[in-house]
Order: C-alpha cells, then sequence, then structure tokens
C-alpha cells in the first residue's frame, strides 16, 4: 500500500517535470520571432541569418529540437549557452553552488525562526507578542523583496556599515569571498520567506492545541512542557511541511530580485543576464531547474508527511 | 425542495452580509485600498508638478517645501511621481486579476462538474504550470514576446490561474455531490445554470477572498518585473521603477526610494488586511502557505 502511494507519487512527479520542459520550451522556442535576426541585428543580411540559423539547429522543426533537447538533457547536457558558447551545465555551475550557500544558509536560520516565532505567536494568542509577531509577518509578505533589501542596505549597509552593500566577487569566487557578502541577501530572503512559514505554525499551533488530546493530556496532569513537546509540537508541524516546501521552491525565484539588488553571482543574476542577451538555451535550463527544485521539494515534503502521518498511508486519503 | 434550498441558503447569504463590516481589519484593509485606489484616480489633482517633467536645477535635493519629498536625479518631484506611481502596476494587477478570477472560476467549476479524465488531464497540466516559479515563468515569457503591458497582465494571468482552479475545484467538489445539484442535473439544465445558480452562491467568500490575494501578488510580481527593468518603462512613474531608478542615490536623498517603498506597503498590507479580516469573518480558512 505505502509502496504503491509513494510510486504513484514519483511517476506524477515525473510527468509534471517533463510537461514543463515541454511547457518552457514552446514558450522560448516555438513562438514566432526569428531568433538568428534579433541575435544579428536588423542589419544582417539573409545569408548570415541563414548561416545562424543552421549553426544553431533552428532550420529544423520546433518538434525535433524539442526532442533533440530533451534527449540530452536526460544525460545532463543542456546545450551550449549562445553566448559564451560553453556547456550550459559548466556555464551555470558556479552560480548555482553560489545559489546554494545563500539558500542553504537562508534554509537553516529562517525555518528554525520563523518555526520558533511561530510556536511563540501561536501560545500567546492575541497578546502582545503575538500581535509583534503577526504583524512582523503581516508586513513581511506585503513587502516585494527588493524592498526589504533596499531598507536593509540602507540601515546595515550605510549607516551601520556592518556589511557591504553589494557584492563585488565573481562567480568563481571562493566561498571565504563570498560569505562577508551573504548575510544582508540572507536576510532579505529570509524576512518574506519567514512571513509565511510563520503565518501557517501559529494557525497550526493555535488548532492543535484546542484538540481534545492536548487538553486530556493536560487533565492527565502532565506538565504543560510535556504536553507542548510531546503531543502538541509535532502535530502542529505536519501542516507547516508542505508550506515550508513550497517556501524552498520559491526561493529560486525569490533569489532572481534579490541576487540582482546586491548583484550576488548566483543563479539569479545569471537569469536576469540570460533574460538580456536572449541566451535561450540557458534561460530554458534555469526555469527548468526552477521547476524541477519545486517539483522535488514538494515530493519531499509528501514523503515526510506520510512518513509521519500514519492516516496520509492509506491511498484513498492521500489522493 | 431544491427551490427551498436555494432560497434558503440565499437567505443565510444575505444575512451573512450584513454582519460583515464589523471586523476591524476589514474595515482598515479596506480603507487603505481605498485610499489608494483614489490617490491614483485623482493624481493629476492632487500632484503638485507634472510626474515625468525633468528640471535640471532643482536634481537631487532634500525635502523642502516646494517639493515635499524632494527630487530625484532628473530634478522631478518625488511627491508627484509617488501620486501617480500606483496607475501602471494597480491597472495592470487589476486586469491580471480579474482575468484569473474569471477564468479559475469557470475552469474550477467545470472540471470539479466534469471530473473524469478531463480534470485528471486539467490538474496534470496546473501542477507543471505551478511548478515553474513565478518570476522565472514571466521573465521567460518576457523573454519570448517582450514587456508590454498585455503580454505582462496575460503572463500573470497564466502563472496564477492554476492555484486559483485548483482552489475554487475545492471549494465547488463540496457543493457538486450535494441533493440540489443533483436535483437540477435531473431536470436537465446545462453547466453554465448550474454553476450560475447552484454553485457560484456557495463559492462566492472563497473567490472574494482569492481575489484579493491574487491582487496583492500580482501587484509584488509587476512591481518585481518593474524593479528588474523588465516592466514599465522610463519615465512612467511606478513605485517598483523609482525604486530601481533612485536606489543609487539612498545615501543622499534616501526619500525618494522610501517614499515609493511605504506607499506599495500600505497597499499591499491594505489588501492582505482585508482578505484575511473577510476570511475570517465568513469562516474561510485561508491557505496561507502562498505561491508566489
Amino acid at each position: 500500500m505505502l509502496l504503491k502511494t509513494i510510486g504513484r507519487r514519483l511517476a506524477y512527479s515525473v510527468l509534471t517535470v517533463w510537461l514543463a520542459t515541454l511547457l518552457v520550451f514552446v514558450a522560448l522556442q516555438a513562438l514566432p520571432g526569428n531568433l538568428a535576426q534579433q541575435l544579428l541585428g536588423q542589419n544582417a543580411t539573409p545569408a548570415a541569418v541563414a548561416r545562424l540559423d543552421a549553426s544553431l539547429g533552428l532550420d529544423r522543426p520546433a518538434w525535433r529540437r524539442y526532442l533533440d533537447w530533451l534527449g540530452g538533457a536526460v544525460h545532463g547536457d543542456f546545450g551550449r549557452s549562445l553566448v559564451s558558447g560553453q556547456p550550459v551545465l559548466s556555464e551555470a555551475g558556479g552560480y548555482l553552488r553560489n545559489t546554494a550557500l545563500l539558500a542553504g544558509i537562508v534554509i537553516l536560520a529562517g525555518i528554525t525562526l520563523s518555526l520558533v516565532l511561530g510556536v511563540v505567536a501561536g501560545l500567546t494568542r492575541d497578546r502582545w507578542p503575538d500581535l509583534a509577531i503577526s504583524g512582523f509577518a503581516l508586513l513581511g509578505m506585503s513587502v516585494p523583496e527588493f524592498t526589504v533589501a533596499t531598507v536593509l542596505v540602507l540601515g546595515f549597509a550605510i549607516d551601520l556599515q556592518w556589511f557591504p552593500a553589494v557584492v563585488t566577487a565573481g562567480p568563481t569566487a571562493s566561498i571565504g569571498q563570498l560569505l562577508p557578502a551573504v548575510w544582508l541577501p540572507a536576510a532579505s530572503l529570509t524576512v518574506v520567506m519567514a512571513a509565511y512559514i510563520i503565518r501557517m505554525m501559529r494557525t497550526s499551533v493555535i488548532d492543535v492545541l484546542s484538540a481534545e488530546y492536548v487538553t486530556l493530556a493536560r487533565i492527565r496532569g502532565l506538565s504543560s512542557r510535556r504536553v507542548l513537546f510531546r503531543h502538541a509540537l509535532p502535530n502542529a508541524l505536519l501542516p507547516t511541511l508542505n508550506v515550508i516546501a513550497v517556501n524552498i521552491a520559491w526561493l529560486v525565484g525569490g533569489v532572481v530580485v534579490v541576487e540582482s539588488v546586491f548583484n550576488y553571482p548566483g543563479i539569479g543574476t545569471l537569469m536576469i543576464q540570460a533574460v538580456h542577451n536572449r541566451d535561450l538555451p540557458l534561460l530554458q535550463f534555469i526555469a527548468v531547474f526552477g521547476a524541477a527544485t519545486f517539483v522535488v521539494c514538494n515530493l519531499l515534503a509528501d514523503l515526510a508527511s506520510v512518513y509521519l502521518n500514519p492516516r496520509l498511508r492509506t491511498p484513498g486519503r492521500a489522493g | 425542495m431544491t427551490n427551498l434550498t436555494v432560497h434558503a441558503s440565499n437567505a443565510r447569504t444575505r444575512a451573512r452580509r450584513i454582519a460583515l463590516p464589523t471586523r476591524p481589519s476589514l474595515l482598515a484593509g479596506l480603507f487603505l485600498v481605498g485610499l489608494n485606489v483614489v490617490v491614483a484616480l485623482a493624481a493629476p489633482l492632487l500632484a503638485p508638478y507634472p510626474p515625468t517633467q525633468p528640471s535640471a536645477l532643482d536634481a537631487i535635493e532634500g525635502s523642502s517645501s516646494a517639493h515635499w519629498l524632494g527630487t530625484d536625479q532628473l530634478g522631478r518631484d518625488v511627491l508627484s511621481r509617488v501620486l501617480y506611481g500606483g496607475r501602471y502596476a494597480m491597472l495592470i494587477s487589476l486586469s491580471a486579476a480579474v482575468l484569473t478570477v474569471v477564468f479559475g472560476t469557470v475552469l474550477g467549476c467545470l472540471t470539479a462538474y466534469r471530473r473524469g479524465w478531463f480534470d485528471e488531464v486539467l490538474m496534470r497540466i496546473l501542477d507543471s504550470v505551478l511548478s515553474v516559479p513565478a518570476i522565472l515563468a514571466l521573465l521567460v515569457v518576457v523573454t519570448a514576446l517582450g514587456s508590454g503591458a498585455p503580454v505582462i497582465i496575460l503572463a500573470a494571468t497564466i502563472v496564477y490561474c492554476p492555484a486559483l482552479i485548483r482552489v475554487v475545484r475545492a471549494a465547488a467538489l463540496s457543493v457538486v455531490g450535494l441533493d440540489y445539484v443533483t436535483a437540477a442535473r435531473a431536470r436537465g439544465e446545462g453547466f453554465w445554470p448550474i454553476m450560475a445558480r447552484e454553485i457560484w452562491p456557495n463559492i462566492l467568500d472563497v473567490v472574494l477572498v482569492e481575489f484579493a490575494m491574487r491582487a496583492s501578488w500580482i501587484m509584488l510580481l509587476v512591481s518585481s518585473l518593474s524593479f528588474l527593468g523588465f516592466g514599465a518603462n522610463p519615465p512612467t512613474p511606478d513605485w517598483g521603477l523609482m525604486v530601481s531608478e533612485n536606489r543609487s542615490l539612498l545615501t543622499v536623498v534616501p526619500l525618494a526610494t522610501i517614499a515609493p517603498i511605504v506607499a506599495l506597503a500600505t497597499l499591499i498590507v491594505g489588501l492582505n488586511l482585508a482578505a484575511d479580516g473577510f476570511a475570517k469573518a465568513r469562516g474561510i480558512d485561508r491557505i496561507t502557505g502562498g505561491l508566489r
């Protein structure tokens, strides 16, 4: 039963990523507009356009190009960047590592912080700690990432001068070179991400504390600490898992804006460059990478909740 | 019997609607949103200067009696630009949110009503659209089709429709199995009359909350696009664009950057408060997870 549920989830995930590659390809390559003409400019001769078309493989039908791309992608070959001529994967490699560093810090610090704040807010419902935390969360989800980043720059880079306002290191910088500059981007992403997790955790804690088994545990005379940590919190964490997964996947999009504010050499900065240069293979890889991250995060959250919640192990409810 | 049920539920809806404006957060939210809309509409009357008029002599000034919020690097009045600055993003977000809600509601009801292979196929396609992070999807579309307003409206609609379809589908599924829908089907009514008379009144609350939420997310997304240079074109006064233009002068004239941020925040806080308050007043379990 359990294996069947997991197998179904896996199959759906693969299907979803495949459909996403198809959508991204259709949006980028099958739409009207001559790429070679745009790359060469208006004054290019038709012969030059035709030559570039042939060298990019654009003279073949779209479905052939898609199948070629998909065949390569399965083997880890995502084509070559139109600008540098390097394979996309090696071009993106350094940027990916830098984004992973940024995301790793945000996930570790951000999730811990927001879970704690969410629990405190839930426990002190409608009293001042809750009002302060909920107000902060409402504000966090109400301002775009670039404004949080700008305000943090104003406070911590200009007024206090604790951190640099922009990153000067390139994509191949060592972790040691990047580390001083990673904190402000990480804080900006954390503020926005924390807002959603705090709200979910708060609601969840309030729900669980009013459940009968918590009341029963109290009546049985268990200490309130034991009730909280052994009975209430594990159950309150369950619905929050999916929100956390969605937010980790959101990071891939959120970094685009925040990285460009700080000029941080990560995947988001690379994507903005790719959009400016119309570097389609690179753009396609980043979009598909984002989709795959999203699907994997959701899959992991689903599997974790199946593992933690025995009731989900019957396929009927797992839906 | 069917008519009785429908009338009873209509009467309940009306009774609850009267009890609505007691929530302070709802009122505060509606006030903030209303204020922003009125300011955007009345900007030509309120603004002391034309928002795109450069004046080299007054460039980069702090707050003064002539320019309350100072001027930017081209000498344009920041206050005037802030007053005008919501127009572009609000118009795009409103159009996209309305389109999202219309398509989302119809498709969500249709798939809940039809079920079967149609539902299965649609859900798989929606999953894959949802899996591409919103800002990435928008950048892909902007690369392919350019950054004109219609393109952004269409792209934002496509990006946000899937989540709405799912929410509406879930809400509609709890209705389509009820006796009065079965009775309407048995009477031989088609999809549209059933949707309009039996399903719609029951999911109206959910759709309204979703509308406010989507509008606020699309607004954030459109502002981010403008900030990145793929939305409003200079010299359009737009909050996102203003932040990106004036950011390099943050140390000299901080007001030119902070004023549009505050303006944008009041609008989005307002939308969120309204959605929260309305959802609580109607007992809707608002999904706070969020897919931006």
